[in-house]
């Protein structure tokens, strides 16, 4: 267990959006401005009582009311930001929302790298993590498992997204994607063409 | 992040994973550990929960955690992908073999493995020096361990134990190897060696790579060693005086000593076998010396009907014992060298016999070591028993250093020699063999099996590798060991002698620094040594 991330950086940051659907394995929140989701492999967190934290593996936006579909508006306009300025509603209408794989949690003022016993609550905040955060957590890559195991739509380009972001909060950035490199080696030693595509996606960084 | 362990340090190079008593541990390396740093033949720790094993390392395989790997290896042009998987998916393991544990009395035979994920480093000097002895009186330095400056020392009391055998093809330094231990016995005073020196190597000087010429051991000890000749003309030629030069007198020789020459001389068992009749014929010190003289063909038929032998065998024995009238060395009467040469050894002098130009004569080369050997060891043999157990009045152990026994050891004749029974009877009577020979596969399984050290630079032909292991603890495994040897300076070492199995190089001999390592003064010093000494016993002139 490491030491605990300090309480400062928790909620120095403003919100992303809420937790509008938790379980013990995954939550999904909602942004709350339209597109402004953390990309692939971020890392995010919680702000309830105790803090769990994600690991970004999908990011949809798409009709508030699953009955309504959008329609195309743009045959008149020149561009899609056009479309959105003479379509103020679109903002109210379409949501953005962003899966996250729990990776690990704070309990009794430690950090623990494996799933929370209870999920957060629903309309929890939710944060992303900056440098220093990112850094400490990738300390230890013990929760890779649970990445490479998630039930999303591409596993391993949530790992390998989330390795790349990391290794540039660590000072130096390849000696980190070597182990990582090897502790994914050692996990995927049996699937020698997973472990060889989610190295190409790292080797490219 | 991963455990650092898992990379692996220079002082760590894998953990145990599998293995057993009998086919030895498996070690993965660790990601760090270059597989091709590792090489067969070296000397390892392997540290266990409670204990601490001694082991070498007798094979190095590629393995991978998934046969996809074997087939589709990956994209190792991309230095990353590189050395990621390397040591990871694609790993080295070495396999070794567990000889010693770490005992509170020392170093003694493992009799278990140590268990799972024990580290296996490679052995530092401190574990070289614990397990075969720091350099003394007792422990001659014969080499380091492969890439180690440490010297790896023999303990040459059990050396001289039991007989040894130095091998190897020839080339591979079986007579540096050989010299430094005749030296290793005489600085330890645990011995006298008789070396009965066929290529003149041994005495006063030996010839290295490119003609260069190496000290012998008369160089170097000269007041502990003495050079017998049986060839004087070859020593003058040389400008050396030996100190005595053996002459053989055909009534020495007995029908026995003929026997051992059979192979050599092409004689059947039958015309072997008149010998016996002749002597019983004409005498035991005459059958020789009046058979050699007999002319012509009727009377050796009338002979043969005498003494109710085949006719044409006892031709062929004229014919071939006609031979030895040629040797220089034999004449008609006896001249005792066997009391000389025991009259050197019991003074603690080392004999050293060169045979000069009958050393290319085998049938010499034969006769004279075997007749030689089989009344010294008669001799010795009497004293012993006269001694009944009191070591005061004991003959030294004496050491015989033979060559190219594979001609007259083979299993055929090795019961009937002299040479058969000392390694039989080891040290019973403190007579033992060093034999020098390049190939072990022909010499007798049994007088092998009697060999207490073994000492064999590299072997290639399957016959003598399995000969020179036969019977050795881990023989099996040691045999990759033997097979990839270096063909120079490099010799496995098992026995007896040492606690363990191990590759050494052996220690460099024929600079000047190597022959002051050994104990040798050049003029200047021994001026003034003997200045010292003078000084010492008398008082400076001054006092």
């Amino acid at each position: 267990m490491d030491q605990a991330l300090t309480e400062v950086n928790m909620t120095a940051d403003a919100p992303v959006g809420e937790v509008v659907e938790a379980s013990t394995t995954e939550l999904v929140t909602q942004c709350h401005e339209l597109y402004e989701s953390p990309s692939l492999g971020a890392l995010i967190k919680t702000g309830g009582e105790d803090t769990v934290y994600g690991v970004v593996a999908e990011v949809a936006t798409r009709s508030l009311d699953p009955g309504r579909r959008p329609v195309a508006m743009g045959a008149r306009e020149s561009d899609v930001e056009a479309i959105y300025s003479s379509n103020p509603q679109l903002g109210r209408l379409l949501s953005t929302e962003f899966r996250s794989v729990i990776v690990g949690h704070m309990a009794d003022g430690c950090l623990n790298r494996y799933v929370a016993p209870l999920p957060p609550k629903i309309h929890d905040m939710v944060y992303p993590c900056h440098e220093g955060e990112a850094r400490e957590f990738s300390g230890s890559l013990h929760f890779l498992p649970l990445l490479l195991s998630a039930q999303v739509g591409s596993p391993d380009d949530v790992a390998a997204a989330f390795l790349r972001g990391v290794s540039r909060s660590h000072v130096d950035s390849r000696a980190f994607l070597v182990d990582a490199g090897r502790e994914l080696a050692s996990l995927l030693g049996g699937d020698i063409h997973r472990l060889n595509g989610i190295l190409r996606r790292l080797s490219h960084d | 992040m991963t455990e650092p362990d898992i990379f692996g340090t220079p002082e760590r190079l894998g953990m145990v994973v599998a293995g057993s008593l009998t086919d030895g541990v498996e070690v993965r390396l660790y990601g760090g550990a270059s597989i091709e740093d590792v090489k067969v033949g070296t000397f390892v720790t392997l540290q266990g929960d409670r204990a601490r094993f001694f082991g070498v390392v007798t094979d190095v395989s590629l393995r991978a955690t998934d046969q996809a790997l074997v087939s589709m290896p990956p994209d190792v042009s991309d230095p990353y992908i590189a050395s990621v998987v390397s040591g990871t998916a694609a790993y080295g393991v070495i396999k070794v073999e567990p000889m010693l544990i770490q005992d509170i009395e020392g170093p003694m035979p493992s009799k278990t493995v140590p268990s799972h994920f024990a580290t296996v480093s490679p052995a530092s000097e401190e574990d070289i020096a614990l397990v075969f002895g720091a350099e003394g009186e007792r422990n001659f330095w014969i080499g380091s361990p492969l890439d180690m400056e440490s010297k790896l020392c023999l303990n040459i009391q059990s050396l001289v134990e039991r007989s040894n055998g130095v091998f190897g093809k020839s080339g591979t330094g079986k007579t540096f190897l050989t010299r430094l231990l005749l030296i290793g016995i005489l600085q330890s005073n645990s011995a006298v060696n008789l070396v009965f020196d066929m290529h003149g190597e041994y005495g006063w000087e030996g010839s290295a790579e490119g003609h260069r010429k190496v000290k012998g051991l008369k160089q170097l000890f000269s007041s502990k060693v003495a050079v017998f000749s049986l060839d004087e003309e070859s020593s003058k030629r040389r400008g050396l005086t030996p100190d005595y030069v053996v002459r053989i007198g055909f009534d020495e020789v007995e029908p026995e000593d003929i026997e051992i020459l059979c192979g050599i001389l092409d004689l059947s068992s039958v015309a072997a076998d008149a010998a016996y009749s002749l002597e019983r014929h004409y005498g035991r010190r005459k059958w020789l010396g009046e058979f050699l003289n007999l002319e012509g063909r009727e009377s050796l038929f009338d002979l043969a009907d005498a003494i109710s032998v085949n006719g044409n065998a006892l031709a062929r024995l004229h014919n071939r014992l006609s031979r030895l009238k040629r040797f220089g060395f034999m004449d008609e009467k006896g001249h005792s060298s066997v009391d000389r040469i025991l009259e050197y050894l019991d003074r603690g002098m080392h004999v050293v016999l060169e045979f000069g130009r009958y050393g290319s004569n085998l049938a010499a080369y034969i006769l004279v070591a075997n007749l030689l050997t089989r009344r010294i060891y008669a001799r010795y043999m009497e004293r012993k028993e006269r001694a009944s157990g009191d070591p005061s009045i004991e003959p030294r152990p004496l050491v015989i250093t033979i060559e190219e026994a594979h001609k007259y050891l083979t299993s055929d004749i090795a019961s009937h020699t002299i040479f058969g029974t000392i390694a039989r009877e080891m040290r019973k009577y403190n007579v033992t063999l060093m034999l020098v020979d390049q190939r072990p596969g022909d010499i007798d399984e049994e007088v092998m099996s009697q060999l207490g050290t073994r000492i064999t630079c590299l072997l290639d032909s399957e016959k003598d590798v399995t000969s020179v292991l036969a019977g050795a603890p881990g023989g099996r495994k040691l045999r990759s060991v033997l097979s990839r040897l270096e063909s120079k300076q490099q010799a496995l070492v098992f026995g007896h002698a040492v606690p363990m199995p191990v590759v050494i190089e052996t220690r460099t001999y024929g600079t000047p620094e190597s022959y002051r390592e050994l104990g040798w003064k050049d003029a200047v010093e021994l001026k003034a040594q003997m200045e010292r000494d003078a000084a010492d016993l008398f008082g400076s002139g001054e006092a």
